[in-house]
């Protein structure tokens, strides 16, 4: 820890923040996508989870937004090497939305409006870690950063936390999604570097 | 909100060009998606991602994606039924 002076004159310090490696720290949030962005108005917007025997369960949009709200402040770490500290959110958790899922499932598939997809383990949906976020920073999230509304999963690589997240389906089996077929790590820990196949 | 700006096909030729000895940017592939041929460098290429997105100029489908690691490249092109190349004519003996 530093030491703080009270009364020091001029610009207060800021302590090196410990990055996982390999990352820097920016304070713009740079917008990352692999295709053109979708635009889904929110009376049409659903998220459905699916479990390994088939099950639905879906939430309209007023619905998810009836649903308990949390608000996580997080550190976000993209894989393309930029970090972000203290990003402020809203949301709901997806142990609240896992709340009454029955299921047997290890592993989960996130997909998105615009055919994105992205596999992790389920257990790491769970536990206070995950979030289905519609707020960034007190605004609407905007539809570049993922808005409607968007996973939010930060102590994995960024690009595990699914832009205009449309539901996520539960298998027995790990599915790998669209960037974990190309290279990308299965898992995509920051913390241990795991960016590419084999890390 | 502005839309993000995706590039032409002809982008690709230095990073693919990386990966095979051919030259691509005049190659012409087809969409798997929905069955249309064209000119490579009619790709509209996504360069703001972990790796690089070709979707087919049609129905915008992914048809092409590179990833570069420091050691390593990941070429899919699953999204592609064929790529078709001008080839020097193979004269009969
Ligand atoms: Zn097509």
């Amino acid at each position: 820890m530093g030491i703080v002076t009270p009364g020091f004159q001029g610009r207060p310090r800021v302590e090196a923040p410990d990055l996982p490696p390999g990352q820097y720290l920016t304070p713009d949030f740079p917008v990352l996508s692999a295709g053109p962005t979708p635009r889904v108005p929110r009376d049409q917007w659903e998220f459905v989870i699916s479990t390994e025997t088939g099950t639905e369960h879906r939430w309209s949009w007023d619905e998810m937004m009836a649903l308990p709200q949390e608000a996580p402040t997080v550190d976000i770490h993209c894989v393309t090497r930029w970090s972000k500290l203290g990003t402020t959110w809203r949301g709901v958790s997806l142990d609240t939305l896992l709340d009454g899922v029955d299921t047997a499932a290890d592993y989960a598939l996130t997909h998105s409006y615009g055919g994105y997809t992205t596999n992790l383990p389920l257990a790491d949906l769970r536990d206070g870690q995950a979030w289905l976020v519609h707020t960034y920073g007190g605004d609407d999230l905007p539809a570049e950063h993922g808005g409607p509304a968007r996973l939010l999963v930060p102590h994995l690589y960024f690009w595990k936390s699914a832009k205009w997240a449309r539901g996520i389906h539960l298998t027995v089996e790990d599915t790998p999604g669209f960037w974990e077929t190309a290279g990308y790590h299965d898992y995509g820990d920051p913390w241990r570097e795991q960016r590419y196949q084999g890390d | 909100m502005t839309a993000l700006p995706y590039l032409d096909g002809n982008m690709l030729d230095g990073p693919l060009g990386e990966v095979f000895a051919v030259d691509l940017s005049t190659a012409t592939a087809r969409c798997a998606h929905c069955g249309t041929p064209g000119p490579m460098a009619g790709l509209r290429v996504y360069p703001h991602a972990p790796g690089l997105v070709g979707r087919c100029p049609t129905c915008v489908e992914v048809m092409v994606r590179l990833v570069r690691a420091p050691d390593r490249a990941w070429l899919d092109l699953r999204g592609a039924t064929f790529l078709q190349f001008p080839m020097p004519l193979d004269q009969p003996r």
